[in-house]
């Protein structure tokens, strides 16, 4: 049980992770029906510019109020990240916009390959590890000697993570903003005419995203303490996977496939074999489909003849 | 031709007060280079400016290159510059220009095209022999000649799913793997040889096709090629796993190659040099298997073709065009899927049986995504459905990022350590973007009826449906 | 105009819910064979779910949906198949299937139902003459020894394939759209695609067509002309037609049975005389309720 309810804390925790990424994947698909592929790279990026900051915080200013370092190194991962993303949009994904559906998804399968490789070409194929920028735990309960632990590490990213998805769905429910976004999905064309502007809105869309992949990178890097340049794949692909397990272009959607999905593989690894983890996450994607097309939230794609 | 001479005159409308007023383009001009490398200094401030380091105690520490981050900005808002000030009104007044009746020299082309391609494939390693001579040709053909077949043969084999059927197939690399596995493991438990199990490994993989497709080709778009992509690695991740049969990551080695009739490819005594009376050399084996693969792609070629001619191939053009049209005419659209999918991954266990044997040495490295999305990119970048896009897209893609690892003259200029092998994937990832962007339709934009009445006419790709799985 | 025999569709308590949407409600009517019935009805009305329920695309919630082919002889087994939980029977002198067991390739490849779309559905990229070997997919697909043949070249293949071509070319003849054959089908002006469809539709050699609005977007001389081809199909070729129109002076002129539906619901049904003067019927498509009828002709001088 103790065990149980462990790998249930782990499981939320790397669920909170794969769900900030798959609104970035829900969010662009659906406004403009793309798959970003590159999104899980992007991923990336963002926790080595945190990584950067980081260093700079501590190795040269000597910053040591380790929440001031967070809140920092999280503010900057996200401007920066954004003006990637921003950058990547305009420059592969626009010239594309309302050509054939295939052009932006190799487009940004390019991009997604360039973004790991320009990692690796500038800082290095290693591991780069940092030493714990948070320690400590909460024992919540210890029973026959086996603690049940909620780290703070866990705890802010639990935090974090619920108070960004109140603040988004403000954003997406709430503003005129989100009420751009939401015409712009149903129709670009007529959104345009009354006078909402298209080519803002999805500017706007991929910074969003991108924002939320940085929180994700920021607490990626503070959870694991170590990333490459090849992280983007594997993280990226599963989002992408709770995503279309939530339902594509859902985002309460999105965030409840990433918790699934973060689930399947921390109980998989727990009771049958970490080998298969992925192996589990996929099939569940696969079964699920199958038996449920449109996702668990997402619109059922009637066949209008 | 209205079409283009329309969007001419719009161009000309909108180039006008540009042309008209010179300093303002300048300033203009000026401005865009600003904000362009304003971008550039903090798009790669980052990771351009730091570079994280090891030192001896096995910490992370930082160093800095702002002389290169200075460069790529300079770089950047110096491109733009150029862009706006000169590129933009030269494409703009290229634009204008009336477009040129095609010559006649194209028809003339177009016809004898093909053949004059498939002689000189034919010639090639002779080509090759006789320009580099015996000592250099090993690489042209293996490295170049092979390898390109290799990936033209995937290609047309999924341009059958993806560009034919329009079904979108992200993880193709699993029937590719299938094949290649297949031939590893029963060559070497069973000692059965390379014509034997050729065949065996394109049933295999079909196999695979239909066991997978069946449950998800009533999947749609994006859903089936998320799963699609799910199912590739679902079959790395096994073949990783499933150590006791595929020895994991360590790959399975000394795989049988294939023999001439019989007679090995090697320095003994009753090899084929020697039997032949010849001198060993490593080439004969290697232009033998150029041959094979030629000859597998060719078959992979005409097949296509002769099946676009068919019923089926119809079929598939117009799932492709109009699934529920399709089913208004009677046409089962999951059994014409299915066989879209099965034959797409009987080339490709085709040609994974041809690089198991051609390696001695396969591993799950060598079926990751980047192959799925590899092949994927040369049939769109080829023009979705045309044979002659798709060779001449994996020829420009495989052979440019295979000159790539050859360019060790940049050593001299840019010092010792550079090595150019590294930026091959970065400039791979580049390339699909620009050439996206340049032609997003493919290199090839047009669609050739299967069949007609009075005339052959090309049919704009405009018209041609994408396909919603 | 009397081109009556014995019905070759027969719907009956037809009943089509969406959630809580009842499209259609408890519809029943024949198509005779040999004749032009009319399904009309305002927007919404239910006409193109009735079609969807025919060809199989939709499942029906309720109800039985019989096709005949051959002798009329065949109806006589109709209950019995019923119960036999079967999709359909063939005799030697006939056949009879349950279109609502079937799914929506095999009514169109065994029941021979055609039909054609209320927004056009072509196979925009292929050329008006590969749209109409698609057509022939089934028939052709058996000469090729399901591809085999084909692939390895027999010359019955060939001949069928000839065969095929042959057939195109006299529908296109027919439905004037010979000389555009080798031009892609989403280049044809409106008018033409509408024909193309109708065409392409004829070429599975049905029993039943089923149109739906095939006038809709023509100007009336184009509107003219498909009336005519229609009747002529209809007389020459040993088929029926199930139509949905909108525009009445196509359909007082050409059919021999209208059927009137409202919000789902059968209002009217008989020869063209009868129900113009329907008052039912003309209340529907005023939108008013029955009672108030002849205060709104009179209002608009009728
Ligand atoms: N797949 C579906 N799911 C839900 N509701 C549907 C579906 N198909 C049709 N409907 C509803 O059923 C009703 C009847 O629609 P239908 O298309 O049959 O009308 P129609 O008579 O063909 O109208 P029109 O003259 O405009 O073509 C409409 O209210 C429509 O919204
Ligand atoms: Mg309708």
């Amino acid at each position: 049980m103790e065990y149980f309810v462990q790998q249930l804390i782990n499981g939320i925790t790397l669920g909170s992770i794969y769900g900030l990424i798959a609104i970035g994947y829900t969010m662009v698909f659906g406004i403009i029906g793309m798959v970003n592929f590159a999104h899980g790279d992007v991923f990336m990026v963002s926790a080595f510019i945190a990584l950067i900051t980081f260093l700079i915080l501590t190795a040269w200013l000597g910053i040591s109020s380790i929440v001031l370092a967070l809140a920092i190194v999280l503010i900057v991962a996200m401007l920066f990240t954004s003006l990637v993303n921003w950058v990547i949009e305009r420059v592969a994904y626009r010239p594309l916009r309302g050509s054939f559906r295939l052009a932006p998804l190799i487009s940004a399968i390019g991009m997604s390959i360039f973004l790991s490789n320009f990692v690796q070409v500038t800082q290095g194929p290693r591991n780069k590890s940092i030493p714990p920028m948070v320690s400590g735990e909460f024992v919540l309960a210890n029973h026959n000697n086996f603690p049940v632990t909620l780290s703070y590490k866990q705890l802010i990213i639990w935090g974090l993570t619920a108070v960004l998805l109140l603040a988004f769905w403000y954003l997406v429910a709430k503003t005129p903003l989100g009420r751009a976004q939401r015409a712009c999905e149903q129709d670009q064309k007529m959104a345009a005419l009354l006078g909402i502007d298209v080519d803002r809105t999805i500017s706007m869309t991929f910074i969003i995203a991108a924002a939320l992949a940085a929180v994700a990178g920021t607490m990626y890097l503070m959870y694991y303490g170590v990333v490459t340049f090849s992280d983007g794949f594997v993280p990226g692909v599963k989002a992408f996977t709770a995503a279309v397990l939530g339902g594509i272009g859902s985002l309460p959607g999105a965030v409840v496939g990433g918790l699934i999905i973060g689930l399947i593989e921390t109980l998989w690894s727990a009771y049958f074999s970490i080998d298969y983890k992925d192996v589990a996450a996929f099939s569940i994607l696969a079964i699920t489909l199958i038996f449920l097309p449109q996702g668990l939230f997402g619109r059922p794609d009637v066949e209008k003849v | 031709m209205a079409v283009l001479a329309n969007s001419a005159s719009e161009g000309g409308r909108a180039e006008k007060p540009i042309l008209s007023r010179e300093p303002n383009r300048f300033a203009a001009a000026l401005r865009e280079a600003a904000f362009t490398g304003l971008v550039s200094f903090g798009l790669f401030l980052p990771l351009i400016g730091f570079e994280t380091v090891t030192n001896i105690r096995d910490e992370l520490i930082l160093r800095t290159r702002w002389p290169l981050l200075a460069a790529f900005v300079f770089i950047a808002a110096g491109g733009r510059f150029f862009y706006s000030f000169a590129l933009a009104p030269w494409l703009a007044r290229r634009a204008q220009k009336p477009v040129k009746p095609a010559a006649a020299w194209r028809g003339h082309f177009k016809k004898w095209f093909v053949p004059f391609a498939i002689g000189f494939v034919i010639a090639y390693p002779v080509i090759v022999i006789l320009v580099t001579g015996w000592g250099g040709a090993l690489k042209w053909i293996d490295n170049f000649g092979i390898q390109i077949l290799i990936y033209m043969m995937l290609g047309w084999g999924l341009n059958i799913v993806v560009g034919l059927a329009g079904l979108l197939d992200l993880g193709y690399v699993a029937f590719y793997a299938v094949g290649a596995y297949s031939y590893a493991l029963l060559a070497k438990n069973f000692g059965l040889s390379f014509w034997v199990l050729l065949p065996l490994a394109g049933i295999l993989s079909s196999f695979w096709g239909i066991l997978l497709g069946f449950p998800v080709l009533r999947l749609r778009g994006d859903y089936l090629a998320i799963v699609t992509l799910a199912f590739g690695e679902i079959i790395r991740l096994i073949i990783i796993n499933w150590t006791a049969l595929t020895n994991g990551y360590a790959g399975i080695i000394s795989i049988p190659r294939p023999s001439f009739f019989g007679i090995p490819f090697n320095a003994n005594d009753n090899g084929f040099a020697a039997r032949f009376g010849l001198e060993f050399s490593p080439l004969y084996r290697v232009i033998f298997l150029y041959y094979i693969i030629l000859a597998l792609g060719l078959l992979t070629c005409f097949v296509t073709v002769r099946l676009r001619r068919l019923p089926v191939g119809r079929a598939w053009e117009a799932l492709r065009e109009d699934q529920i049209a399709c089913r208004s005419l009677g046409i089962n659209t999951t059994n014409t899927k299915l066989t879209a999918f099965a034959m797409g991954a009987m080339f490709a266990g085709f040609a994974g049986s041809f690089f198991a044997a051609r390696e001695a040495f396969i591993s799950p490295e060598s079926f990751t995504f980047i192959e799925s999305a590899t092949v994927l990119s040369i049939v769109v970048l080829g023009g979705m459905g045309s044979q002659i896009g798709v060779a001449i897209a994996a020829i420009v893609m495989i052979g440019g990022t295979e000159i790539l690892r050859q360019l060790n003259f940049l050593k001299e200029i840019f010092g010792a350590t550079f090595d150019p092998t590294q930026y091959r994937m970065l400039l791979f990832g580049l390339a699909l973007v620009l050439i996206m962007i340049w032609r997003p339709r493919g290199l090839i934009a047009t669609r050739e009826p299967s069949v007609f009445l009075k005339k052959r006419k090309a049919i704009s790709v405009d018209l041609v449906q994408e396909g919603r799985g | 105009m009397a081109r009556e025999g014995s019905p070759v569709l027969r719907v009956e308590h037809l009943t089509m819910r969406f959630g809580g949407l009842v499209a259609v409600d408890d519809l029943s009517f024949e198509v005779q064979s040999g004749a032009i019935t009319a399904l009309i009805g305002p927007n919404g009305a239910g006409k193109t779910t009735v079609f969807n329920c025919i060809t199989g695309f939709y499942k029906p919630t309720e109800g039985r949906i019989a096709l005949r082919r051959g002798a009329p002889a065949v109806w006589s087994a109709l209950e019995g198949l019923t119960d036999s939980g079967k999709r359909g029977l063939v005799r030697p002198d006939g056949a009879l299937f349950l279109l609502e067991r079937m799914p929506d390739y095999l009514v169109a490849q065994q029941a021979r139902v055609a039909r054609t779309f209320q927004n056009i559905r072509l196979f925009s990229g292929m050329t008006v003459l590969e749209n109409l070997l698609v057509a022939q997919h089934n028939p052709l697909m058996l000469a090729s020894g399901y591809t085999l043949l084909g692939i390895l070249g027999f010359p019955s293949y060939a001949s069928a394939e000839r065969a095929a071509l042959d057939k195109a070319r006299s529908w296109l003849d027919r439905f004037g759209l010979i000389d555009r054959a080798d031009d892609p089908a989403g280049e044809l002006p409106y008018g033409a695609q509408r024909r193309l469809e109708v065409a392409r539709a004829m070429c599975t050699d049905p029993v039943l067509l089923c149109l739906d609005e095939p006038a809709a977007g023509l100007n009336p001389r184009e509107s003219a002309e498909l009336n005519e081809i229609l009747l002529r199909i209809c007389d020459e070729c040993d088929i029926s037609i199930l139509l949905i129109e909108h525009d009445m002076s196509v359909v007082m002129n050409i059919s021999d049975h209208i059927v009137v539906l409202d919000y789902g619901v059968k209002i009217a049904g008989g020869a063209p005389d009868e129900v113009r003067n329907d008052a039912k019927v003309i209340a529907a498509y005023l939108g008013v309720a029955d009672e108030e009828v002849a205060q709104v002709e009179a209002s608009v001088g009728l």
